[in-house]
């Protein structure tokens, strides 16, 4: 194409999307650009986010060892974990008692995150999964460390994974709840 | 005219100047860099300030005003603060030639295309001085890519406009919109004679011209911010930004007036007598109508095409318009001669 014919095609792209956004509804209707554009209005209606969508990272305390892998592959090091060694009751009578590492503190800094998702896909524990929620800003920066607790409470929002094809060897994991 | 008290005249002249210049800006600013713009990439731009977002404006206005006039630690200060209104001077320069009916008009020079085209060039001046004076290298390079630009489209906006002058035989803009209105097409002068019709290569060659002297995308290559943050624009805030910003729509608005005075018949419409009385009343809004239609195109340009690059913006003006002009103008004066 030439430069002169795809430049007015470029006019006619333009136009052809402010006329779509105008009148949804064809030219007899009165202009309701709110029905035609592809945005919403944030503060007012809200899209409900795609189920696997990276919002906040959620912590499943149980599963947890603190083996620090998620902290120490964390490109922003905005992970902060502390725990102490406990005494675990034996699995079989007769056993002897099972050392156990109890977190203290699993904090995620999500002024400084960048929703890479390594510290999800690191965990060998699955302790960690991704919640699709994406309103938690605050006034305060500091309010943005999460710290366990809170990190907990954002299991509940995570979702199911999704079953795979029919047919798929590999066993469906599941969100321990 | 009625013999008025200098004083009062001076008035007058002064706030006609103030709202000829700053009251299209806004209309420009909030119907086609706020809604057109979003409806062509179908969104809806501002809702929230006043019914549609149309107290936008006056909220950002309201925004600048509070913010801090910085001024950088190198920068030279009595330069760096003139700079913004040696831009906006330009657009008040300009519209002093631009009639608006048959008497209402601020100063109807003889050489009045002429005198546009010579003040139009004055923001070049003031481009550079915010450029240098910001004492920072993005800026210095927005405003040395400014003044290239800006004196490269002068060339063939000027030759362009010579088309119209011969055409029309006189450089006063008073004269060219009566010689629009009385013109007639080959013996038929329902609609007058706009030069679109007759200089129409001339009108495409001037539309091209004044987006870039406008430096509207695609030739905003002195504010390019994905290479020079905002250019020469880069170290100002708060008010001297704002008068930046107001500068370049309400430049947009009077190089849309000067447009239709050579090129849509001024205040003109066809089917009333150019001498009635009536066009001191209606002129002003036939303007406006005209110039919300060329503001159109040029926003329409804006939003559709993406920035040149520097090489390319210099080989259009110099190896496609100048030629351009030059045969247009050397076509139109064997037509006027053989006419
Ligand atoms: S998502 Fe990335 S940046 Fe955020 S905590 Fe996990 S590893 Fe760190
Ligand atoms: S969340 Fe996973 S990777 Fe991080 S310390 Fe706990 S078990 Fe280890």
């Amino acid at each position: 194409m030439g430069i002169v014919p795809g430049m007015i095609k470029g006019l006619g792209v333009t136009a052809k999307t402010a006329y779509d956004t105008m009148f949804p509804d064809g030219p007899l209707k009165p202009p309701s650009p709110s029905k035609g554009a592809v945005t919403v209005q944030y503060p007012h209606e809200k899209e409900t986010p795609t189920a696997r969508a990276r919002g906040v990272i959620a912590l499943q305390e149980d599963n947890c060892t603190a083996c620090m892998l998620c902290a120490r592959e964390c490109p922003d090091w905005c992970i902060y974990i502390e725990g102490h060694k406990e005494k675990a009751p034996p699995r079989r009578a007769g056993g002897k008692p099972r050392q156990k590492n109890k977190l203290d503190r699993f904090d995620i800094d999500f002024a400084l995150c960048m929703y890479c998702g390594i510290c999800v896909e690191v965990c060998p524990f699955d302790a960690l999964f991704w919640s699709p929620e994406y309103e938690f800003s605050e006034p305060r920066i500091a309010d943005l460390l999460h710290d366990k607790s809170r990190l907990a409470e954002w299991m509940e929002t995570v979702p199911d994974f999704e079953s795979y094809e029919s047919g798929s060897e590999a066993k469906v994991r599941k969100v321990p709840r | 005219m009625i013999g008025l008290a200098f004083w009062i005249e001076t008035t007058f002249r002064s706030a006609g100047g103030l709202a000829a210049v700053l009251l299209p800006a806004g209309p420009l600013v909030y119907l086609y860099l706020f809604k057109m713009m979003s409806f062509m990439q179908s969104r809806l731009g501002p809702m929230e300030a006043g019914p549609a977002g149309s107290m936008q404006l006056l909220a950002e206005v309201g925004k600048f005003l509070q913010k801090e006039d910085l001024f950088p630690a190198k920068a030279d200060r009595i330069v760096f603060a003139a700079a913004p209104f040696v831009v906006l001077v330009s657009s008040f320069l300009l519209v002093v030639v631009v009639p608006f009916g048959p008497d209402a008009w601020f100063v109807n020079l003889d050489t009045g295309v002429f005198f546009a085209m010579a003040v139009s060039s004055v923001s070049v001046i003031g481009i550079l001085m915010a450029g240098w004076a910001s004492a920072s290298k993005y800026s210095m390079l927005g405003g040395l890519r400014a003044a290239g630009q800006l004196i490269a489209y002068e060339l063939p906006l000027v030759l362009a406009v010579m088309g119209v002058v011969i055409q029309a035989g006189t450089l006063n803009m008073q004269d060219i919109v009566l010689a629009q209105a009385e013109g007639e097409i080959f013996g038929f002068g329902g609609i007058g004679n706009p030069f679109i019709i007759t200089q129409f290569l001339g009108f495409v060659i001037f539309m091209i011209a004044m987006q870039a002297e406008l430096t509207q995308p695609p030739f905003d290559m002195p504010v390019a911010e994905s290479e020079l943050v905002t250019g020469y624009i880069t170290e100002y805030s708060g008010m001297r930004f704002l008068l930046f910003f107001i500068g370049e729509f309400a430049t947009a608005g009077i190089f849309a007036m000067i447009a239709s005075v050579l090129f849509l018949g001024g205040w003109w419409v066809p089917g009333i007598d150019p001498d009635s009385n009536l066009f001191n009343i209606l002129g002003p809004a036939v303007m406006f109508a005209k110039v919300l239609g060329v503001t159109f195109l040029v926003f329409w340009f804006r939003i559709t095409y993406p920035r040149f690059r520097e090489d390319q913006l210099q080989k259009l003006a110099w190896k496609v318009l100048i030629p351009l002009s030059l045969l247009n103008i050397v076509i139109t004066g064997i037509l006027k001669v053989a006419f």
